[in-house]
């Protein structure tokens, strides 16, 4: 128990010293990032920090290491410091109207990054800047009918995790974006578990499948991960990725960046880690004179190609990914 | 004991070969070309070949998961010392440095965690199930730490080889499989060693009083699974030229004990193959290409396997084996 008063005790000292180290900038956010769970995740770390930076915000990231109760902790002494704005990245849909009724009480607005929360009321947050998931695979799709044009086109599909949220959604958006090309066809479709492993071994196997490879047309990945292990899988059947068979995949890491410089993959849709940008705008605006943002603000989900995927590789590949 | 290899497998084999047989014939079934095989840049393409490399893997670690839980043991932990140890490799290929001082630390690293695992079931007496599920828990957080959170990608051709290369136009991780099969079983058969597993597993106690250093051997069983299953992480590196902390080698152990299962070795201990555990390893990964190639919506993945594997275990089940024995005398 002294232990645990001690420990408070030092938690406190160290936030009213960054409190006051913090006076000088123009406004301080406190971030609550859900953990390291993905090298997507350690990117909106990083990106976070850069976009705070470029605007002059204190931005403090307090890491829950995937954990609700670290969270909700997190958020209480957010309040206590008084920060002018809170972010949060919720790692459960649900249990979050108490706290948010304290910073609600506090008059601390809050800002939900990537994820959303079941509530049945919406005052409790300021606004939500996330992705559309169905948005991406439709993307993803008409980048595909209109580069394939009026040929038949045999389309191989490599799923995320059978019954994940961005796999159901990536899958219906691409398909509601083909749906009006009869000459577009998804022939096979397996999941691989949005990892390069499973992605090169569904591949492999979908490879004699198909007659060797030779009739595919294209392939679509619900994620680069899966379709850099598919492009390995191509290669060694000896087969051309990104010549004869047009890779397109969702999400933009490095990895694929350096694929498609080496011209071995087509398109990738970015899912971004940009969501902190969006939100500062946001939070910045409603502070000076009250502006209301849209309770949704959707990020882009930009078609990257290669022309500029060396450069892409190169901003990239120190974010953490 | 020793010499009983030969007669055991004439004998007791017949289940795991008729149900490996029965995979690859409904492999067939669903797709005509499962058998058809072409040289390819002077190594074999084709579904079979692909059975055998994707099985590569989960065999390795079956090798070594065979004499665990002949022990009456189980490691829990060998899909986390894969990603331990295939994150040690990609991260010292990155850094450039050469094979042998890759793959001499991977499997020190392996060794290590088999050394810990041993420790906590031959010498606190902790049990097998619990003393392996704290590295099973806690190896992901390591892998995670040698590769800070990224997927670590290298272009080291030594490392490439492991995976990519082929020999007599089989692919390397089928040789290093067979291999090392050959070279554990020489080890456990013509060694008193198997002997000596096959007796601590069945009694501890009495083994002991008996004169059988069973400490020694139990921190052995363990440190030969760590070895398989740096070496099963050194392969699943070099296959995807990276190391993913993350999903490298995640539930890998469930199929190896389903491995050692199906290959007719006890979870009580005692009596165990190798060489069954390898069929047992390849039954799975049959399957596993099978519902790939077959076409199925990716919902049904699960539940095929579920199926098959229920019906395998229900043939091979004490029970099953008294029904045909006495229809064979009626």
């Amino acid at each position: 128990m002294s232990f645990k008063k001690l420990l408070m005790g030092a938690v406190y000292t160290c936030a009213l010293s960054v409190a006051s180290a913090a006076g000088a900038a123009e406004l301080t956010v406190g971030f609550s990032q859900i953990g390291s769970e993905s090298g997507w995740r350690a990117a909106e770390t990083s990106v976070s920090k850069i976009e705070a930076e470029k605007r002059g915000i204190d931005l403090k990231i307090a890491d829950a290491q995937q954990k609700q109760e670290n969270q909700i902790k997190a958020i209480r002494t957010f309040i206590a410091q008084g920060v002018d704005a809170i972010f949060l990245a919720p790692v459960v849909a649900t249990g979050w109207d108490e706290v948010l009724e304290e910073a609600k009480d506090a008059e601390i607005p809050v800002v939900l990054l990537d994820r959303t929360i079941d509530s049945k009321d919406d005052s409790l947050y300021l606004t939500a800047v996330t992705s559309d998931t169905v948005y991406e695979g439709k993307v993803a799709g008409e980048y595909l009918a209109k580069t394939v044009g009026d040929r038949d086109c045999k389309i191989l599909e490599l799923q995320g995790t059978v019954g994940s949220s961005p796999a159901i959604n990536r899958k219906k958006g691409f398909d509601e974006a083909i749906a009006a090309h009869p000459n577009l066809k998804i022939v096979r479709s397996q999941t691989g578990d949005f990892t390069r492993t499973k992605g090169k071994e569904v591949m492999e196997s979908f490879i004699k499948a198909e007659n060797g490879g030779k009739d595919i047309c294209a392939v679509y990945a619900h994620n680069d991960d899966m379709q850099i292990g598919a492009i390995q899988a191509l290669k060694e059947a000896g087969l051309k990725p990104g010549k004869d068979i047009i890779m397109v995949s969702i999400d933009a890491v490095p990895d694929i960046f350096k694929a498609m410089a080496e011209g071995e993959a087509n398109a990738t849709v970015e899912l971004t880690p940009n969501m902190a940008g969006p939100a500062f705008d946001a939070v910045m605006a409603f502070k000076k004179d009250g502006t209301q943002p849209p309770k949704w603000i959707q990020t882009e989900s930009k078609v990257y190609l290669p022309d500029t995927a060396a450069a892409e590789y190169e901003a990239r590949k120190n974010l953490g990914y | 004991m020793t010499s009983t290899l030969p007669g055991r497998l004439s004998f007791g084999a017949l289940p795991q070969f008729a149900t490996l047989a029965a995979v690859l014939l409904a492999n067939w079934l669903v797709f005509p070309d499962f058998f058809d095989l072409r040289l390819q840049d002077g190594r074999l393409f084709g579904s079979v070949i692909d059975v055998l490399n994707r099985g590569a893997p989960v065999a390795i670690l079956a090798l070594g998961m065979t004499l665990v839980i002949a022990t009456k043991g189980v490691d829990l932990s060998v899909g986390a010392v894969m990603a331990i140890c295939g994150a040690v490799a990609a991260t010292m290929a990155a850094a450039d440095y050469s094979l042998v001082a890759i793959l001499a630390a991977a499997l020190a690293v392996g060794a290590l965690c088999g050394l810990w695992n041993g420790f906590l079931v031959a010498v606190l007496d902790i049990q097998p199930i619990i003393a392996t599920l704290i590295l099973m828990v806690t190896g992901r957080g390591i892998a995670q730490l040698v590769t800070e959170g990224q997927i670590v990608t290298f272009t080291h051709e030594g490392l490439i080889a492991v995976a990519g290369s082929s020999a007599l136009g089989l692919p390397m991780p089928v040789v290093i499989a067979l291999v090392l099969g050959l070279a554990l079983a020489a080890l456990v058969r013509l060694t008193a060693l198997g002997l000596l597993i096959e007796s601590i597993g069945v009694n501890r106690t009495a083994s002991t009083y008996a004169g059988v250093d069973s400490r020694s051997v139990l921190l052995a069983t363990y440190m030969i699974s760590g070895l398989t299953a740096a070496v099963a992480g050194v392969i699943a590196a070099s296959d995807i030229r990276g190391a993913d902390a993350n999903n490298a080698g995640l539930w890998l152990e469930l199929d190896a004990i389903l491995a050692v299962v199906v290959g007719g070795t006890s979870l009580f201990g005692g009596r165990f193959s190798i060489l069954l555990s390898l069929v047992g390893a390849l039954v799975i990964q049959a399957m596993n290409t099978g519902i790939l190639l077959s076409g199925y919506p990716p919902e049904l993945n699960l539940i095929v396997k579920a199926v098959v594997i229920a019906a395998i275990l229900v043939l091979q089940s004490p029970a099953a084996g008294r029904l045909f024995g006495f229809l064979r005398r009626s």
